[in-house]
């Protein structure tokens, strides 16, 4: 049953590449339409060609490494608050007993 | 007399029967209060129904205006479809909890004055925390107090502020006002802490990932929503709310793209969308008012959509975390097409709501001439599809396969899971249907041909960087810190310190205590002596036995001295 499902045909190598394919024609679609259908800028920096498709992109590239950067200051393993009442707790277990932030969520 | 009952009221009472019932009949009250809330939300004409005296208080338990009819039936929508969802799963005490929470946001909708606002804003406080704490594990327990706290110390605040109010002003009365002296910015942040704003935005996903499945649907309707509608009555135009709004838009986006668990991104993009409306409250032109209004209303919907999808996940599974799931696409295709509907309907796509009542709120950006809002916002709608479009959908249903292979959903949780994607597209491809619901009239075209080509590019270019970029977006087991780190680690830490100071400034009281003693004692043998010592020789000067010519004279002097002393 496994094996039938693993080869679904959403995620046979070909698929993959045949939605790759058409994705990338459909993206150049967007921005070759703007030839035909003039895309009015409301401040006059947003009014060139391809914008919408540079902003999307570039932001989206911003945001992803600026939170990729962000991670490596304020990623921390699941059990970091439980593990901190576990230290704690051998001075102050009572009151902190209760608090074991979900990793069963 | 019956015109001052607020629809709040059947919730009530249907959070009364709900425990008093059994079997078909505790199904028929759980879905006809719900109805009849709506029926009567719908006779209540505008304007203040009628007044009753409390404290020499002039109390508006029911006032009726667009705007508020408008939220009051999403909210009951709301808990119309999250009971269908629920209602075969969820324990007796979630639903009751969850018509009482209903209740709590509906009465405020009507609310005509502060006190009666405020009465209903802690009914909600309580009965919130209770599904918080119905999801059952240790963690809901732990986050379910943390929740409380928060919610009770806004509402303290919030209290402070109407009662600065009330006595600066002498009026009870809800109307807007800008955030000018300490009462009034009470009132704003009292608001803003249920709203999720900075810095105290960690209270949502810390405690709504923690409740049940069924429970988180309810939870991501009423709170934050509600808070969106007491700023849009009270504090409309107040130009702070801008800078927060954008804020929260922008620590959803990037929180979510940290987390590794399904339902805490989607707790995260409730503050990016909360955002959006704080941001066009900060606007408060009737158009901003409109997106503000027509956004939470569509977003109230599909939020309870991705929810609800992916609470049928975690029902099946027992899972939530991306790093556990995958490829249930293979035996999910029912949820997973209707988690694909609300992400896209949260992206702002063409033909859902989120198009229709979002691109609103950045049409009112334009309108005021507000570049870098509207710039961050058109950012903020590429980062929703990226964190919320894709990303949910895409580790949950698809990615790697994690050979999970659960069935799809119950028939009640389908259905309604159904109910909230036709109402996605129905808005989408309908707008008109919300238009005309909201505060002021509408003149806004949503579909132009040159609208829609932009919103394809931008969004179908960031779905492009989701893909190229997602080796860099490799899910891990972990969880980020936020400012709830200060309350969760450091004040903890801080307690423990002052334990130990007072520990120390114990030990040296009581070292002190030892040598004062001793102190004593010694005076004590030095001038009152041994009474019982064994050789019963007395060698203190009190414990003497002195001569009784010795005892005579002291005796002498000392009535002289008295003598003297009475007559000089």
């Amino acid at each position: 049953m496994n094996q039938q499902d693993n080869n679904h045909w959403l995620v046979r190598a070909s698929t993959i590449r045949l939605l790759w394919i058409g994705g990338s024609i459909v993206l150049g679609l967007t921005v070759v339409a703007q030839i035909f259908i003039p895309i009015k800028g409301h401040f006059g920096a947003d009014d060139w060609f391809g914008f919408g498709a540079a902003y999307g992109f570039v932001v989206c590239l911003l945001m992803v490494v600026f939170a990729k950067g962000l991670g490596f200051v304020l990623k921390r393993k699941e059990d970091f608050y439980d593990a901190g009442e576990e230290i704690d707790g051998s001075v102050n277990g009572a009151e902190d007993s209760g608090d074991h932030s979900g990793d069963d969520a | 007399m019956t015109e001052l009952l607020s629809p709040a009221l059947w919730m009530v009472l249907g959070a009364v029967l709900i425990p008093l019932t059994r079997s078909h009949l505790r199904t028929a009250v759980i879905f006809s209060m719900p109805l009849l809330t709506l029926w009567s939300i719908w006779q209540i004409a505008d304007g203040v129904a009628g007044t009753v005296s409390f404290l020499e208080y002039p109390i508006e338990p029911v006032e009726g205006s667009p705007v508020r009819r408008l939220f009051a039936t999403v909210f009951t929508l709301m808990a119309f479809l999250g009971s269908l969802y629920a209602f075969k799963t969820a324990k007796w005490y979630e639903l009751a909890a969850a018509f009482a929470y209903a209740a709590g946001a509906i009465g405020v909708c009507f609310a005509g004055d502060l006190i009666t606002l405020f009465l209903y804003w802690e009914l909600m406080a309580i009965f919130s925390t209770v599904i918080v704490w119905c999801g059952g594990t240790p963690g809901a327990r732990a986050a379910g107090i943390r929740y409380a706290i928060m919610h009770l110390l806004g509402g303290v605040i919030l209290k402070v502020g109407i009662e600065g109010v009330v006595i600066s002003t002498g009026s009870i009365q809800i109307q807007p006002m800008l955030a000018h002296d300490f009462s009034t910015w009470m009132i704003m942040i009292g608001i803003l802490i249920n709203a999720a704003a900075p810095p105290v935005s960690a209270w949502l996903s810390d405690a709504y990932p923690e409740s049940s499945a069924t429970g988180a649907v309810f939870l991501s309707a009423f709170t934050t929503k509600t808070a969106v509608l007491a700023l849009i009555l009270l504090f409309p135009g107040e130009p702070i709310l801008i800078g927060v709004g954008l804020y929260m838009i922008v620590y959803g986006i990037i929180y979510a793209l940290l987390e590794n668990d399904a339902r805490r991104i989607l707790a995260y993009s409730i503050v990016n969308q909360v955002g959006f409306m704080v941001c066009a409250v900060g606007i408060g032109t009737e158009m901003a008012l409109n997106g503000a209004a027509a956004h939470a209303f569509a977003h109230i919907i599909y939020k309870a959509l991705l929810f609800m999808s992916a609470g049928v996940v975690l029902y099946r599974t027992g899972k939530s975390r991306c790093t556990d799931l995958g490829g249930l696409f293979r035996t999910m295709p029912f949820t997973t097409s209707m988690g694909i509907i609300g992400a896209l309907s949260i992206s702002s796509f063409p033909l859902t709501s989120g198009f229709t009542t979002k691109s609103m709120i950045s049409q009112a950006a334009v309108d005021e001439n507000l570049f870098i809002v509207y710039m961050l916002l058109t950012a903020a709608s590429a980062g929703v599809f990226l964190h919320a479009g894709i990303k949910f959908p895409w580790f949950v249903f698809f990615q790697k396969d994690s050979g999970l292979r659960p069935k799809d959903a119950p028939w009640n949780m389908g259905l309604a899971m159904g109910g909230c994607a036709f109402i996605c597209i129905l808005l989408g491809v309908a707008p008109n249907l919300i238009y005309e619901l909201l505060p002021y009239p509408v003149d806004y075209q949503p579909y132009t041909t040159y609208k829609v080509l932009f919103y394809l590019q931008l969004l179908l270019f960031s779905g492009l960087a989701f893909f190229v970029l997602l080796p860099l977006m490799k899910r891990t087991q972990t969880i980020s810190l936020d400012t709830d780190w200060l309350w969760r680690k450091l004040a903890a830490r801080l307690l423990l310190v002052m334990e130990s100071v007072a520990g120390v400034v114990k030990q040296r009281f009581d070292h002190l205590g030892v040598a004062s003693t001793r102190a004593g004692n010694y005076l004590v043998l030095r001038y009152l002596g041994d009474p019982h010592a064994e050789d019963s020789e007395e060698k203190s000067v009190f414990s003497r036995s002195w001569t009784i010519g010795t005892t005579a004279l002291w005796i002498s002097v000392l009535l002289s001295t008295y003598v003297l002393a009475n007559y000089l």
